[in-house]
């Protein structure tokens, strides 16, 4: 006799293609954890400027690393990607926004409009 | 809760490898998901080379020549083979459909062929439905009334009424959009999953259907409904082309306005 439970779970992340959809809703979620994180650095950088002008030139030289350069911007498109993903779905709470064929045009908007605005800030600041 | 990997007993081993002919000119690379329950054996992926100048143009053409002429055992479901019963769910290179209605031109390359994800398997490309029905069930679909019925007529419907239908009685309940849906995945025992919310949706809108109210109640659950995070990946994969995310938008939207008065 063949023991009942026994039986496989068939593959499922380990064969599903994800939609672009679905790939952008599974970064909003890693988003949202990231920013999270990194807010609780954002305190803390808060808190070495208010430390006096010796802590925040300590902090300038450790901000201007290549690394940290590259995180912070990390940080800010991730807000943005975030904040745009977070508007979609504002929209489709209304009910709005399920059209077959828009899906993928609503997403590449997303991406551009969080990558545009970036590169923005990049120039002014 | 989810668990992202396969368990030990589920992950996939190296099959056997069916050839074709050397007179075949035209061939096509065919893997296929096997499991025999009879077996202590892991699922394995088997490789059958078919020649595509004596195989139908479907999917499911491809599956019943290897039934037929290659491997009697291979075992899984189909009955109408024109996407009318749903029968033929699996996934297909990444994402779920009904063989009968794809065609093997649509891919490109070699063709994957697996159960519909995330399902406890009973035999190669049949998966246990159990579940899935008895979440059906359980959202009544059927109509309920309140009033006496007419004593002359049917319940009528007007032709404005009965299109607030279109997009939802096409549904065959083939669970492509359930079990390509990963909340579905990590939390299929409670929360309904598309197709079944989009049939609950059906018996919300149906204007003949007096159990708004208590359809509503039923659903006001932070499971049965709101595990949807519309991901979109039901919408993008429902072979008959329906909305299951934008119904349950609908649904979401309905429970608001109740509270709202």
């Amino acid at each position: 006799m063949v023991k009942k439970n026994s039986r496989p779970i068939s593959p499922h992340l380990q064969v599903y293609r994800l939609p672009l959809t679905g790939i952008i809703s599974i970064t909003h979620r890693m988003t949202g954890v990231m920013l999270s994180v990194g807010l609780i650095f954002f305190v803390y950088l808060l808190n070495v400027i208010l430390a006096g002008s010796g802590s925040y030139l300590a902090m300038q030289d450790f901000m201007n690393h290549g690394f940290f350069k590259f995180m912070y911007w990390g940080f800010i498109y991730a807000l943005l990607f975030h904040c745009c993903h977070g508007f979609r779905h504002l929209i489709w709470d209304t009910g709005k926004g399920f059209g077959r064929e828009t899906l993928n045009q609503f997403a590449m908007i997303e991406l551009l409009v969080s990558l545009m605005v970036t590169l923005i800030i990049f120039l002014f600041v | 809760m989810a668990e992202f990997t396969l368990p030990k007993n589920s992950t996939l081993i190296k099959g056997n490898t069916y050839k074709a002919s050397e007179a075949a000119t035209n061939v096509r690379r065919f893997e296929v998901y096997r499991w025999d329950p009879e077996t202590q054996e892991n699922p394995r992926i088997d490789i059958y080379e078919l020649d595509m100048d004596d195989c139908g143009p479907m999917v499911l053409d491809a599956i019943l020549k290897i039934k037929n002429d290659i491997d009697t055992s291979l075992t899984f479901r189909r009955s109408c083979r024109e996407g009318v019963c749903g029968s033929c769910a699996m996934n297909v290179n990444g994402k779920n459909t009904l063989v009968c209605t794809k065609a093997i031109d649509a891919y490109p390359d070699t063709i994957k062929i697996f159960p519909l994800p995330h399902m406890a398997v009973v035999k190669d490309l049949v998966p246990d439905m159990t579940h899935f029905y008895a979440q059906y069930a359980s959202i009544k679909p059927w109509i309920e009334t309140q009033t006496p019925a007419p004593s002359d007529t049917e319940r009528l419907q007007s032709k404005e009424d009965r299109e607030v239908l279109d997009g939802l009685y096409e549904c065959v309940l083939c669970a492509c959009c359930s079990t390509s849906c990963p909340s579905y995945w990590w939390n299929g025992e409670r929360y309904l999953g598309p197709a079944v919310l989009l049939q609950a949706y059906r018996w919300l809108v149906d204007s003949r259907d007096e159990n708004t109210g208590e359809r509503l109640d039923e659903l006001e659950d932070p499971f049965k409904l709101y595990r949807c995070h519309t991901i979109m990946n039901c919408t993008d994969t429902c072979p008959k082309g329906l909305n299951p995310a934008k119904a349950i938008a609908e649904t979401k939207k309905l429970l608001v306005q109740r509270k709202l008065g």
